[in-house]
Order: C-alpha cells, then structure tokens, then sequence
C-alpha cells in the first residue's frame, strides 16, 4: 500500500521552507505583485536552498529527495506568494523535468547543474494561439538542415521564459505531418524574439511572454527524447505538473483559511467577533474541509509518483479538485474580509487574483474531466 | 580543525514554557528546538571548517535530556558531521558550574582546537556557561564576537563592545562566543536534513564523563512579570498632549 502521510523528515523540511518563505518572500510579495516584478534575486535564494534540485538525483547537483519534498516546498512557497510558487512549480515541473526524464546524458551535463541549483531557469513552450488544451493543433514547425533545426511559429503564454536567469525553452514543434518533437531552444538563439510580458490578472511577479521563432536555428543534438515522440513525453510531464498545480492551489487554500480564521476571531461587528454567526464560522469550517480534502488529494498523487505508480488519473483528480477549491476559498476569504478584502492593502485581493489561473494553467478544469472521465472508461469525445 | 559547537535544545518558544514547581526549571517536552542563538555558533563553525579545508570537523555537543532528538537533528540538518549528548537524570536541575563541567569533559574527550557557544541560551539565561567551560578546560575565551576569522593559524575576532569593537586573538585551543549579529546562519536544504537522519549521535553518561553533579546554585523562587495592565486612552479635545507630557513624566520617561 502507498502512505501518503509525510515523513518526520519532510516536516522538518516545511518548517524550513516556510521560514525562509515568510522572512524572504512574504514581506515583498505584495510589493512585487504591483510592481509586477520578478525578484531574481529571491529566486537564486530558493536555489540556495535547494528547491529547484529536490526530486533531481545528486549526480547533477539535485538533492535526491523526492516528488513529496518538491510539493512541499510548492505549498509552502505559495501559501505566501502564488508567483514565487508557480515560478518554483513551472521551473521544476515543466523547465527541467522534460531534460531530466527524456534528455540524453550530454543535455543533462550541459544544462541540469544550473537548473538544479536554481541559477538558472528553463521554460517548456507547449501552448500557441491556435493550440491551447488542444496542443495536437500545434503548428510550430521544425526542419532539419544539415545539422540544424531550423524553426518557424509563435508560442503564447510561456512561464520563466524571458527571466535574465532563463537558459533554454524546451519547444514542441512539428516534425513532420503526423509528428510533433521537443527541442531545446537555449536563451539568445539567432530568430528567437522573446515578446515582452503580459498584462496578467495575477501571478504578476511571475514572468510570462510570447515567443516568437523565426528562421530559429539549433543544432540537430537538441532534440530532446525520441523524434516524432513529443505528444507522448508532453503528456507525462504535464501528469507531473498538475500534482504540483495541486500543492500550489493547496498552499492558497490554506493561505485563506488561516487568514479568515483569524479574522473571524478578531473582527468585531454587533458588539461581538464576526466568527460568533454561524455563517461565517460555518464559512471557515468549508475552508477547512477544503484544505483538508486538497491535501490528502496532492499527497496521496505526489505519493504514488514516488512509488513509481501509475498517476495520471490521481494527479487530475487533485490538480481538478483543489484548484476549484482554491478559487472557492478565495471568493470565501475576500467575503469574510468585507471591504478589506477588497483593496490591496493587504492580501485577500492579491490571493482573489491570483486563483482563477489555477483552473486554467497545465489543463483547464474541463481537460481534468475529460482526462478523469476517460480513465473511467466512458466514451467521451 | 576539530570544531565543538554548543547548542542547546530548548521548548518551543512559541509555545508557553512551564516552569517545574519544585526546580523551577523549565519543564522539557519531547521535542525541543534548537535555541535560535546556537544558529549562529553553528554557522561559525561551519564557516570556519569550511574555510580550514577537507579535514575539518564540526561536532555539536550538549547537555540535554535527549527527547526526539528534533533541536540536534537541525543543527546536523545544517551541516554539522556529528553530535555529543549528555543525558543523566543526575543532571536535572543542573546548575551553571556543574553544565559547564560537563560540557568541558564532554569536550575534552572528543578533543578540540576550537570551542564556539552563543552568548546565552534562550531559555536559561545565566550568561555565564561559556567562559566557564574555558576556564574548565584551560583554554582562553574570545567572548562577543561579531566576526569570527582564521588568520595565521589563530583565532581572531572582533569583540562587539558599547563603544564600537576590539580586534582580539588567540591561538588554539580557544573558546569563542558569538552574538547573532556575527553571521547570517544558513537553512538546512532537504539534503541535510536526510543526511543528518544517518549521523552519528552518542549519547553519555556522567558516568562515562567521569562527573558528578554537584549543585551549589539553587534557585529559591520565581516571579513571573507582572501582566500588563490596560493603557489609557486620552480623548483629545485640544488639551490632549498636556496629559500625555503628564502621563510621560509621571512615568518618568522624559
Ligand atoms: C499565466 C499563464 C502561464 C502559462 N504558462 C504556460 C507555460 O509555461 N507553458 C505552456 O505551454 N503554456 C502555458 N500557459 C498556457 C495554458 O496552459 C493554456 O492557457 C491552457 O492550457 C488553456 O489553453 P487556451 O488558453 O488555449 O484555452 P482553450 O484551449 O482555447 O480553451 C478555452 C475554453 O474552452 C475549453 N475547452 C477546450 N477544449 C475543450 C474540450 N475538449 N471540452 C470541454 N472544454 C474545452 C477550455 O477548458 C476553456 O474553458 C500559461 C497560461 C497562462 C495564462
């Protein structure tokens, strides 16, 4: 039987990252959010302590800790700061961990070491215009020229892709009619524009661009995994992702319930704490189940990925699950904060924002169904 | 180098301490942390074995009733190679001398160039058990240092004094204590902390240390402080400050 309950070791390990979140993050997220900066050098700190290297194996400078620890270090990291989460989430989950688990040796050598040690930060080029849940419709080309690729289209919405740390962005590109390949694109390539950043609704310190390729040329040894295999390898790192979108919807829900908890105890309105009426204690008490039920959800998938087990139907019911349940606990939050939920004095509304994105980023709340829906056998389109 | 690192395990400090009725010693749950002020010696002798090279080492050393062994796994977590417990039920309600006693014989058995303490523990506070433990084992103490360096084969320091700093030395075999101003100690990664799960920890007796304890300080009573009373609020209606400057100076602030 798989445990999913954490480890002596990996509770003395949240303590540590939720020290360092709350004396390095938590005092500027707010800052960065409406500046909409990102903090390199916070981000070089998180690699300091490890957090980019945790599931990687030592050989490369990773800590050979495991998929647990890395969803630790999400939850806790986004529990103050869903920028810093997501920017650590998308870092390991879709920047290294194609080259970790697909990449030849020579590509691990040359890339893992700054990657695993967070001085350097790689992005996965998945998403275009016209290709969103439906990346089979990618359009992004790639043809072989002597011993270069050369590559033509426009990818929409890439996490960590134009931070002055980012290395390589690993993009899916047809290879042929029926077939679509990764390849590392490094950071600088002749053809490669990197957009500048998008307006977003939240996640505001985390860096997101378009990208452009044109007439892009990389050599032939970039190719990551098997040729033609691309659509394959897409959808197990994405399987990974979501458990780790899981802890990041986690670590919010949970930012949620301990501020409306507090709140509700010292709030006072009709001579009494707000949390005196049943509907806003009962409110808390949804959060806590909320919290609860996403935790056992991400632990019990992280859990089953570290015994090696199948999880692709465990991570979306988790991602699924508690990224809804973190957008619930946010509008709950913001209620029971009143107007000061509202402005951006202090965190509610920062938490609000940055939410809605969890349903949609590494398969909408709808490709969670279908997924969860076909691994019930039924014969959905 | 061989390194010795006090520490000490201690409560929660964010939990409420209980004080035995009969001791009036702080009453020691399972798991203890380790004191916030042993981060810093930690990190000095980390920082020193890491600047004298591959054979360097760092042991931690304690007197402490072992419980989950939590606060110690922390600082190995950090980097620590190996830790040293003294665990005697004679040893309860142990006064400064007798600690220091201790230690030092639990440091002279592992042997040692440099010895590095806090100032004081956070739960205690007598301030006096590291110069004490010099004393013991015959070694000179470089006390308040806020920075800490090897030079020369020598220990040099600057001591952090009301006025500004002296720079003082002294060649192995010495004790330093160092204030939280000296260094900024590290987090352990999930790498330490796994690694310091196979670390050794002995555990001894005063038996094994060839001690006794002998208390000749007892702590007669303890007066908590006194609760805070409630603040006065001063309606101003033009006149406000006039009470304020009464109220500052009847408190004899200004
Ligand atoms: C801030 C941010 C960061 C991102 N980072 C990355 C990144 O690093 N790398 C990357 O590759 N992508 C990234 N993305 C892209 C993200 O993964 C996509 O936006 C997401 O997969 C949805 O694709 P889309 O936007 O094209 O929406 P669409 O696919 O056009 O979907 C529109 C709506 O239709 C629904 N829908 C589509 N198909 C079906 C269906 N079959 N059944 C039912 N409903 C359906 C969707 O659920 C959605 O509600 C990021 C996006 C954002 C906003």
């Amino acid at each position: 039987m798989v445990r999913y309950e954490l480890s002596d070791e990996h509770e003395a390990f949240r303590k540590v990252v939720r020290e360092f979140a709350e004396a390095e993050i938590a005092p500027h997220a707010s800052d960065w959010d409406r500046r909409h900066h990102f903090p390199v050098g916070t981000v070089r700190k998180m690699g300091d302590l490890g957090l980019f290297g945790l599931p990687f194996p030592e050989e490369y400078g990773g800590a050979g800790g495991d998929f647990t620890s890395l969803c630790v270090a999400i939850e806790e990291i986004g529990r103050v700061d869903q920028s810093m989460g997501i920017t650590l989430e998308a870092g390991v989950g879709l920047g290294i961990n194609p080259i970790a688990t697909f990449g030849s040796k020579e590509q691990k050598q040359r890339w893992l070491p700054d990657l695993v040690t967070g001085k350097a930060l790689a992005a996965f080029g998945l998403t275009e215009p016209d290709a969103g849940s439906d990346a089979g419709a990618t359009k992004t080309k790639a043809t072989l020229d002597g011993d270069e690729w050369v590559i033509n289209g426009t990818k929409a919405f890439i996490t960590n892709s134009g931070t002055p740390i980012t290395s390589l962005i690993t993009v899916t590109a047809r290879t042929g009619p029926e077939e679509i390949s990764s390849i590392i694109v490094p950071a600088g390539s002749p053809g490669l524009t990197v957009e500048p950043p998008y307006e977003k609704m939240g996640w505001r310190a985390s860096d997101t661009h378009g990208l452009v390729f044109d007439d892009c040329r990389v050599p032939a040894g970039n190719l990551v995994g098997e040729r033609g295999h691309g659509f394959q390898e897409f959808l197990a790192t994405l399987d990974d992702g979501r458990i780790g979108v899981a802890a990041l919807s986690l670590g919010l829900a949970q930012a949620c319930l301990e501020a409306s908890v507090d709140y509700a105890k010292s709030r006072v309105a009709f001579g009494a704490p707000i949390g005196r009426n049943q509907g806003i204690a009962f409110q808390c008490a949804d959060l806590e189940v909320m919290v609860d039920a996403s935790r056992l959800l991400t632990y019990r998938a992280a859990a089953l990925k570290d015994a090696g087990r199948p999880i692709k139907q465990a991570a979306a019911v988790a991602k699924l699950y508690a990224s809804e349940a973190a957008v619930t606990a946010t509008r709950i939050a913001a209620q029971i904060h009143g107007g000061a939920g509202f402005i951006e004095e202090g965190p509610i509304a920062r938490y609000y924002r940055d939410a809605k994105i969890l349903e949609i980023g590494e398969g909408t709340s709808e490709i969670q169904r279908l997924v969860i829906s076909r691994g019930l056998g039924l014969p959905v389109a | 180098m061989r390194i010795a690192v006090c520490v000490k395990q201690i409560p929660d400090p964010a939990a409420p301490y209980e004080l035995d009725p009969e001791t009036h010693f702080v009453v020691r749950p399972e798991d203890q942390v380790l004191d916030d002020t042993d981060r810093y010696g930690v990190e000095v002798a980390l920082q020193l074995a890491e600047a004298a090279g591959d054979d360097a080492s760092v042991t931690l050393v304690s007197m402490s009733p072992s419980g989950s062994l939590q606060g110690i796994r922390q600082a190995l977590a950090m980097g620590a190679d190996k830790a040293v417990i003294v665990d005697d039920a004679s040893l309860r309600g142990a006064d400064a001398l007798t600690t220091s006693r201790v230690i030092a014989a639990a440091i002279g058995r592992e042997g040692y160039d440099v010895v590095v303490a806090g100032t004081e523990s956070t739960d205690g506070y007598t301030g006096v058990v590291p110069q004490q433990i010099a004393e013991v084992l015959g070694a000179p103490s470089l006390t308040f240092a806020r920075k800490v360096e090897a030079v020369d084969g020598k220990i040099r320091i600057e001591r952090q004094t009301q006025a500004g700093y002296d720079v003082v030395e002294a060649a192995p075999p010495v004790l330093l204590t160092v204030t939280s101003g000296a260094v900024e100690p590290r987090y352990p990664t999930f790498k330490g902390i796994m690694q310091a799960k196979q670390k050794p920890i002995d555990t001894l007796t005063c038996t094994d240390l060839g001690v006794t304890a002998d208390n000749q300080q007892v702590i007669t009573s303890v007066d908590p402080v006194p609760a805070r009373q409630a603040g006065e609020i001063v309606e101003d209606e033009g006149e406000g400050h006039l009470r304020i400057v009464a109220m500052l100076e009847e408190a004899k602030v200004i």
